[in-house]
């Protein structure tokens, strides 16, 4: 197997540090390498990068089986691993939904064969996604794919029974239920978020307490049956204030929220083009500015993508028709960055807790989020923050072209991407898979 | 001139009564001897409704076979293609069928607009009521209307005072009006139920009220709109009855006008629930004319967005 | 730029002008006068109120705006329309006097001439230009002209009136100036 030299890169503070892969392994780091080893193995020059533990994704929609038309296991994982990310969590809404241990083996198998990053499948909470009888959660959490985390994420839990009853069965193996908060009553036929830019267009709005109630409901159930529950992407300030209340009373809550979230607002729909529609939807500049600040402070405590590839007709058509989803996979490292980063609102240590270390210890994904240190398994992405790209939709390594970050120009990119010990990115490029789509 | 007429913020002051005025000369065409004027012959002129109405739609069919445009009328409802890509589809078609101009009627906020950003078709877009965001060609009827009856059919709307009652919250006429009344200078005051006035309308040059009686006896015109009866259903207000006794527009409050104050619906009304059918046939009612009306101003919108070069300004005037 | 007309001559043409139509008519009763807009509408006036003073009675005017009936729209940016005036009485029956102030291709007139054909039905019409340029491309003539001006297809030929130019005159230039 080849070794790796990330050399000239900085791990942490402000120290150059080379970093030796073999065996997909961190074989050493800094003055600890063998220089034979160090001359024998392929050079990556990371000079003015920063080195970081691979990034890990909570929550994509791969859309295998069933939209493959979308995405595959295999295209997403080009993706992920073109945005940095060693690990992504399969959301269950497929067709068949990932209700039973049949379909997360499946999923978890194709994640293997494409081999380019960990596919974990996420589990159904319910039986078809349908908030009534919950799924065999624990056949899922026993089989090959050993899933932890569950959530019908695309359709809320709103029963509360229902609720209960799955936070305190998967405490039997430490599991922890994923919300995709959404009151689905204050929100039918929802388009955008509700205010005065949706009173504006006539479009039908979406409150943000549609949102928050449910997470004030979750928080409070997940106390009283001390078990664990995760926010799936937070987007209004109230939802965030309502985190921060239940972490400050030791509820064990975690949450997330998307880079399109901590960029974008509500402001884009004028356009009318449904790019900009999503579930939840783009909120205004006051919640974006929360988002960033919970995200700092670390009342959130994860980015997410919600990776959400639609084929073309879906999108070019009229809002109301549209369906609700972009894809995100590529553009978050970049966009975390420079909302973040840049704004000096996260340090970097901070930046690989909420991409890759807090998301890794969420999930329970063992191999992943960890130190960079000799003998961890080499899961590393490679930052540059200072080679500025644009986005072009049409460059992309996803199987969809739904992003609303098109023509953008951001100035951080993922240079490289090992996944194991074995280079998934290399000089921005995807190296090792086949690119045909 | 702007390329499409999508929504009543297209216009400038100066655009909206050139408008005004436009329509002004038209409806002398349509009292002459020959309602007709050679000034669009061959260009192609599409009705695109993907919802039904009839009552805009023949408005604009007459205003551009009066202007001897011709028309092609595609009614997209009931057809096998009922939404998603239907759009680019159809437009795509009638693209290739070489049309001037696509007015649309779409159930869609923003399909209109959508149509005008895209690469689908190359003519002009008029907007003819897109969901419930809005139906600019009405807002300026009505402002030709009111204009006419009172300020003489010359000029701005400054000074004059006018209510809108009922539920803007899905009304298309309601939003464009408010942004043109208020654009020609006039005061727009909108009288609904709390539950029929959208979240966010604070913003909106417009004041509100909830109560119908104290806002009548300052108005110069009152706009009543149509309470579709699925809003009883969705709990928008308890029952038709108590809707009525609320902002209803009955005999009783006709009286508490100003003398000269006129009576507006764009159509087609509920009778007995948002007015009397007295009301709406008494002398201050002027919601036929509004349908007349119609027909200029849609012509003065045909005459300035078709009649011209299409590229925009050619340099220089040829004297004949 | 040349002056080829001085604001004496204007008034001189509009007199001959006058009594020529009054002649050819022989009389007044039946005659209105439509002027097309913007300069024949004034030219109009100023004929009508002549014409009323030698005859001692009104003679109905109105303005003709032809904008909607032109055939080069397409080739020009759009024109805000002018607010037409019916005379009094009508057309019906009458002898219609177009008034313009320069004829030259002779499409302004034929324009003029199915915008008239709109309000009623004339029984003739009749044509008075203050200048023929020459260049006619449509088979029409003046019956009643203040000068016959020999001109080059490039040269620009501008009435200027004192209701909104602040003088009567009528220059030559040789060629557009932009």
């Amino acid at each position: 197997m080849t070794s790796y030299l990330i050399s000239g890169g900085v791990m942490s503070g402000d120290q150059q540090v080379d970093i030796l892969i073999a065996n997909g392994v961190v074989a050493g780091v800094g003055s600890a390498i063998d220089a034979t080893a160090a001359t024998r193995a392929v050079k990556v020059d990371a000079k003015g990068c920063r080195v970081l533990p691979g990034f890990v994704d909570l929550h994509t929609h791969l859309r295998e089986p069933g939209l493959e038309e979308s995405e595959t296991v295999a295209s997403g994982s080009r993706a992920a691993a073109k945005g940095g990310y060693t690990a992504v969590s399969a959301m269950a809404n497929t067709f068949p939904v990932a209700d039973t241990a049949g379909v997360v083996e499946q999923v978890y198998r194709l994640g293997k064969s494409a081999g380019l990053c960990d596919v974990f499948p996420i589990g159904a909470i319910t039986q078809g996604l349908q908030g009534s009888a919950l799924a065999e959660l624990g056949a899922m959490a026993d089989s090959e794919a050993k899933v932890r985390m569950f959530s019908d994420d695309g359709n809320c839990v709103s029963d509360s029974v229902v609720m209960r009853r799955a936070l305190e069965y998967v405490k039997k193996f430490n599991g922890i239920i994923a919300q995709h908060a959404q009151d689905p009553y204050l929100t039918k036929d929802s388009q955008m978020n509700e205010g005065a830019v949706s009173a504006r267009l006539g479009l039908k709005g979406w409150p943000s307490v549609a949102e928050e109630s449910i997470i004030a409901r979750d928080v409070l159930l997940a106390q009283h049956v001390g078990s664990r529950l995760h926010v799936c992407h937070v987007t209004t300030a109230g939802g965030v204030e309502i985190i921060r209340w239940a972490k400050s009373r030791g509820v064990n809550v975690t949450a997330e929220v998307t880079p399109h979230h901590l960029l974008l607002n509500d402001e884009r729909a004028s356009s009318y083009d449904p790019i900009y529609k999503v579930n939840p939807p783009l909120r205004t500049q006051e919640d974006v500015l929360a988002l960033r600040a919970g995200l700092a402070d670390g009342t959130i405590d994860v980015v997410a993508t919600d990776h959400a590839p639609h084929p073309a007709e879906n999108k070019e058509c009229e809002w109301q028709a549209a369906s609700f989803g972009m894809i995100g996979l590529e553009t978050a490292f970049s966009i975390v960055y420079e909302t973040m980063v840049k704004s000096g609102l996260l340090s970097w240590d901070q930046l690989a807790d909420r991409m890759s270390i807090a998301p890794a210890r969420i999930a329970g994904y063992e191999s992943h989020g960890q130190k960079i240190a000799k003998g961890a398994i080499a899961n590393i992405t490679v930052v540059d923050p200072n080679r500025a790209w644009k986005v072009d939709r049409d460059l992309v390594a996803s199987k969809s072209r739904n992003t609303p970050f098109h023509a953008m120009k951001f100035s951080g990119s993922v240079i490289a991407t090992f996944f194991n010990g074995a280079p998934t990115v290399l000089d921005t490029k995807l190296v090792g898979a086949s690119h045909d789509n | 001139m702007m390329r499409h007429l999508l929504s009543a913020s297209d216009l400038s002051y100066e655009q909206a009564l050139l408008i005004l005025d436009t329509a002004q000369e038209m409806a002398k065409v349509s009292e002459s001897s020959v309602k007709k004027l050679p000034t669009l012959r061959g260009r192609t002129i599409v009705n695109l409704f993907f919802e039904d109405s009839t009552r805009t739609r023949i408005s604009f069919e007459a205003a551009a076979k009066r202007l001897s445009a011709d028309v092609i009328n595609f009614s997209a409802k009931g057809s096998s293609v009922s939404k998603g890509e239907s759009l680019k589809d159809t437009a795509q078609t009638l693209q290739a069928m070489g049309a001037d101009a696509v007015i649309i009627r779409h159930g869609s906020s923003g399909a209109a607009k959508r149509l005008a950003d895209s690469h689908w078709t190359s003519g002009a877009v008029i907007n003819a009521g897109d969901g419930t965001h809005e139906h600019p060609t009405q807002a300026l009827l009505d402002a030709f209307t009111i204009r006419k009856h009172l300020h003489v059919g010359v000029g701005d709307l400054r000074g004059l005072t006018i209510a809108i009652v009922g539920d803007i919250l899905h009304s298309r006429v309601a939003r464009s009006n408010v942004i043109l009344l208020s654009l020609l200078g006039a005061q727009v005051i909108l009288v609904a139920p709390p539950t029929l006035l959208p979240l966010g309308v604070e913003a909106w040059p417009a004041q509100i009220s909830y109560d119908l009686d104290s806002v009548l006896p300052q108005v110069d015109a009152v706009m009543m709109l149509r309470v579709q009866q699925e809003r009883m259903a969705d709990f928008f207000f308890p029952t038709a009855r108590e809707y009525s006794h609320y902002f209803g527009l009955n005999r009783r409050r006709l009286s508490s006008l100003k003398s000269n104050a006129i009576i507006m619906h764009p159509g087609p009304m509920n009778r007995g629930l948002e007015i009397t059918a007295e009301v709406a046939d008494s002398a201050r009612s002027v919601i036929l004319e509004q349908v007349t009306n119609g027909v200029s101003v849609r012509m003065a919108v045909l005459y300035l967005l078709l009649a011209g070069a299409p590229s925009g300004d050619i340099e220089g005037s040829v004297q004949v | 730029m040349s002056v080829a007309l001085p604001a004496v001559d204007i008034s001189r043409a509009l007199i001959r002008i006058s009594h020529e139509i009054i002649e050819k008519n022989s009389g007044s009763d039946s005659i209105v006068l439509m002027g097309i807009p913007t300069r024949g509408a004034f030219l109009a006036q100023r004929l009508a109120q002549k014409i009323s003073t030698i005859e001692g009675h009104q003679i109905p005017v109105g303005t003709l705006d032809i904008t909607l009936h032109r055939d080069d729209l397409r080739m020009n940016p759009i024109r805000p329309l002018v607010p037409s005036l019916s005379p009094t009485g009508g057309i019906d029956g009458r002898d219609v006097i177009l008034v313009d102030d320069v004829l030259f291709s002779g499409r302004t007139i034929r324009a003029a001439l199915d915008a008239l054909g709109d309000l009623g039905r004339p029984r003739s019409v009749q044509l008075a230009v203050l200048m023929d340029r020459g260049h006619r491309e449509l088979p029409i003539r003046a019956d009643y002209v203040g000068k016959n001006l020999p001109t080059s297809r490039s040269q620009v030929v501008k009435v200027h009136l004192t209701e909104i130019d602040g003088i009567d005159e009528v220059v030559l230039e040789s060629e557009e100036v932009k």
